[in-house]
């Protein structure tokens, strides 16, 4: 399972390893999440050091000391670097608990193993920390005296919302102290007239969803996640999600946040205000800093109006090239009222009717190879009707759709939403999942789904779908279970293929701990190196979510 | 045969419903409409029983303001032959519906009425019956399912890639679910929930009511109401859509159709059902004696 072309140091690490402890056999065990999950469970990393990836340029120096007794077997799924445990954090004692206790009170200190073992999971199941603590503070001057404490003690912190994200960012490594967001979820006040929206980071993005939905907004973002994540780690992912073609990205939507720095200090930057050129503009920092630079405890964010004519259409498209000149017609045809163009290949269709209950084939009557989700949001029910249509039967007359279903009505529109949102799912109930979230430029983006199948050929089931309209691809290779020889085929081509191409290998997923050291694939080393800067000063003892984001070798 | 469908346009369904500040009605303005649920399913069993073969035309009825010629091509992008929009601004009650239907009857001459069995709006269930009554036919309402035979051509249509890949057992249980049939041109008479007699000019309904299911066997010409697991309507595909544009689509008045359209039924509030209200917690029995004999009255 060992690639052969590793590097001398990584036959070090077999030899160790055969010696110290014999690998559990990848066994044809029945597929299904369960079995997986017990699988995994025998590969669990203790101690102190986390064997991650194999191929990174940047481990060998760090591979080559501190070998140890200790090394366990590696990370399962993604492999990345060899990580250690950095000794210059603290390790956890009763003080320091009985000192949480006193500022956030005994229920809010949680040291009950059921729920850290939820804490200390990701929601793919695939990376598993083993921190001891999990706290849930109510105010922002609880989190600002839990991070005054650690950064004096020491003790490494992990903020964590609603523990949805893709890449190993909200979960612990080794033994981090969790700050769960979510006891923080209270809407703050809400203005009817601009529709800015001021709550706290741990509510939930339905919550919040339904609630605009009662004063006539939206949320400009939306995803498959949306019953789980909450909206400080949506600002802190800069999630991206379903409605970005519409209303653009949170850096444009989120008009201020509160931030509590790693030392303590309250960033009060809450302001609700559309234009505010007083200065340099640091809540950009915090957005998308994948809680490295701040945790992320308040939100005031600008909300579209609920528009009251949505038009859904499930289309067919025979070949790659017909998707791309569909999306250029839509954004001509459709222009203002076009809020949304997924795309999904045959494979990833069939997974989602094989595997989810109630997902029904709108277009049953034969095999398509592209389908496309278009959806448009406007003011005028008729118009919006007439103008779908007509764009929809051109289409079809100049031969780039094959089929289509429009959906008349609001439950139609789910069930078509559900096939596309319902992808990962599907994805997961299928097995081992290996997931990749590019940017690609669109004429180039399938051909990566092509050359990754005729790599893998037989052994695994590559599945493209994504934000055609925003030119992010969803790689999925799905397999019966976690298998190192598919992961060396998959990694570090991707990377290198989506560089080759300028494109970026974390769309809108985040680095976290899963692509930590892969940065210098889409940045230059002189950006990161300013980045390394920020985060020190910002972070002195970088106890704020430590080996994720940056490069390890920058930060030490 | 010709088979009539009548179609309801009302508050689409997933919308959450407001009732005026004055409280003279719900809010309908700029809120979504859509055909009634139950006439989406009436509409698919007269689109079934006409691909079987045992039908020649699925004629669709409307009444209502203009927006309902929406609907009404809904209806027509789903598969019906023709449409019939009766123009009328005033509110129409399931005995003025009924009224005009019989007229209609009287001129289109079909074998068979199917409607929704009640719309979602004023939740009447009468419109069906009273049809039925006027006419004097035999009537089959809330008709459901039956169970298919499970070596059924019918399930292999699923859009699956032919190549299983893992050898994973594929996932059955979709196939097997009741309700959750595809359906295919050609197919046998037991996909329908209503099983048409052509030589004895019968028809057979299974009808859900509260204590079971009841089978009844009613000569045609018949009215039946169909109940919501009797199939799963279809999409309206792009190619329908098309052909749904020069289909044709007749025009009438409740004057031209001899009905006078007045209202016998005045609406004198509308309210929201009362919010419910957050628990109690009592600290002891007798506490809880005391409540429920002097608050809630039930000892």
């Amino acid at each position: 399972m060992v690639n052969r072309n590793c590097r001398a140091t990584l036959r070090l690490v077999t030899l160790i390893n055969r010696q110290g402890h014999p690998h559990p056999p990848l066994s044809s065990s029945p597929s299904g999440i369960d079995a997986c999950w017990k699988q995994l469970q025998r590969n669990n990393v203790h101690g102190e050091h986390k064997i991650v990836s194999f191929f990174s340029p940047l481990a060998s120096s760090l591979k080559t000391r501190q070998w140890g007794v200790n090394i366990q077997s590696r990370c399962y799924g993604s492999a990345s670097v060899l990580v250690q445990r950095n000794p210059k954090f603290s390790k956890l004692n009763d003080e320091d608990v009985r000192y949480f206790e006193g500022i956030l009170g005994a229920k809010n200190v949680i040291q009950d193993d059921e729920k850290l073992i939820t804490a200390n999971t990701d929601w793919m199941r695939k990376y598993k920390g083993s921190s001891k603590l999990l706290l849930q503070p109510r105010t922002t001057d609880q989190v600002s005296e839990i991070l005054k404490y650690c950064n004096f003690r020491c003790l490494a912190v992990v903020p964590q919302g609603g523990n949805t994200g893709l890449v190993g960012g909200s979960v612990p490594v080794f033994d981090e102290v969790v700050v769960s967001l979510s006891a923080m979820s209270k809407i703050i006040s809400f203005d009817k007239v601009s529709g800015i929206l001021v709550c706290e980071a741990g509510c939930i993005l339905e919550n919040i969803i339904s609630f605009l939905d009662n004063e006539g907004f939206i949320m400009p973002l939306d995803l498959g996640a949306k019953g789980s994540c909450q909206i400080g780690g949506n600002v802190s992912t800069n999630a991206g999600g379903l409605r970005l073609l519409r209303y653009g990205s949170l850096h444009g939507n989120v008009l201020g946040i509160e931030a509590v720095l790693a030392d303590g200090t309250v960033l009060d930057m809450l302001k609700t205000l559309r234009k505010d050129n007083t200065g340099y503009d640091l809540k950009h920092l915090f957005i998308g800093s994948e809680g490295s630079l701040g945790i992320v405890t308040k939100v005031s964010i600008l909300t579209p109006p609920k528009l009251s004519s949505v038009n859904v259409a499930f289309l067919a498209c025979k070949d790659y090239s017909s998707c791309q000149k569909l999306l250029q017609e839509a954004r001509r045809k459709l222009g203002e009222i076009l809020s949304a163009f997924e795309f999904l290949d045959s494979n990833a269709m069939n997974l989602v009717l094989n595997h989810l209950e109630g997902a029904r084939n709108p277009l049953p009557t034969s095999l398509h190879n592209f389908y496309v989700l278009i959806e448009t949001t406007g003011s005028d029910e008729s118009s919006d009707k007439q103008k779908l249509e007509a764009f929809l039967l051109g289409s079809m007359e100049n031969e780039l759709i094959s089929d289509g279903a429009l959906a008349q009505d609001i439950n139609q529109a789910s069930s078509f939403w559900l096939l596309r949102e319902g992808i990962p799912e599907a994805l997961m109930r299928a097995g081992a999942v290996y997931k990749y979230d590019l940017s690609i430029p669109v004429e180039k983006m399938y051909n990566l789904v092509e050359e990754m199948r005729s790599r893998l050929g037989n052994d695994a089931n590559v599945v493209g779908y994504g934000h055609l309209g925003d030119g992010n691809l969803h790689l999925n290779v799905s397999t019966p279970q976690y298998d190192d020889k598919i992961l060396s085929q998959i990694e570090p081509f991707v990377y290198e293929w989506t560089s080759k191409h300028h494109g970026s290998i974390s769309a809108e997923h985040g680095l976290g701990l899963m692509k930590a050291n892969k940065i210098f694939y889409s940045k230059s080393p002189e950006t990161v190196k300013v980045m390394t800067s920020i985060k020190k000063l910002l972070d002195p003892n970088h106890i704020l979510n430590p080996y994720k984001v940056l490069p390890c070798s920058s930060i030490s | 045969m010709k088979i009539m469908v009548a179609i309801k346009r009302v508050i689409d369904y997933a919308v959450k419903i407001r009732v005026k500040p004055d409280k003279s009605g719900v809010v309908t303005q700029n809120v979504k409409m859509s055909m009634n649920p139950f006439c989406e399913i009436a509409l698919e069993e007269a689109l079934r029983i006409r691909e079987s073969g045992l039908a020649s035309e699925v004629v669709a009825v409307t009444m209502g303001p203009s927006q309902c010629l929406d609907t009404l091509r809904t209806g027509l992008a789903m598969g019906a032959d023709r449409g019939i929009h009766v123009d009328s601004t005033s509110a129409l009650h399931p005995l003025h519906v009924a009224k005009i239907l019989r007229n209609l009857v009287q001129i289109e001459k079909p074998s068979l009425i199917i409607l929704g069995k009640q719309a979602i709006d004023d939740d009447c269930n009468q419109t069906g019956q009273m049809v039925a009554g006027l006419l004097n036919w035999p009537q089959g309402t809330f008709a459901s399912k039956v169970s298919p035979s499970s070596n059924h051509p019918g399930f292999k249509n699923q859009a699956f890639a032919p190549t299983m890949w893992w050898g994973f057992p594929k996932d059955k249980s979709n196939m097997s679910q009741i309700g959750k049939k595809e359906y295919t041109h050609g197919t046998m008479k037991s996909l329908i929930g209503v099983v048409l007699d052509k030589e004895k000019e019968e028809v057979t309904v299974d009808r859900e009511v509260d204590d079971g299911i009841e089978t009844v066997q009613l000569k045609l010409p018949a009215v039946i109401t169909t109940d919501l697991r009797l199939n799963q309507p279809r999409y309206a595909t792009l190619p329908n859509i098309m052909k749904a544009k020069s289909k044709p689509i007749k025009k009438f008045t409740p004057q031209e159709l001899n009905v006078e359209i007045k209202s016998d039924l005045e609406i004198v509030e509308v309210t929201e059902p009362p919010k419910r209200k957050a628990g109690v917690m009592v600290s002891s029995v007798d506490e809880l004696i005391e409540k429920l004999k002097n608050e809630a009255k039930v000892i």
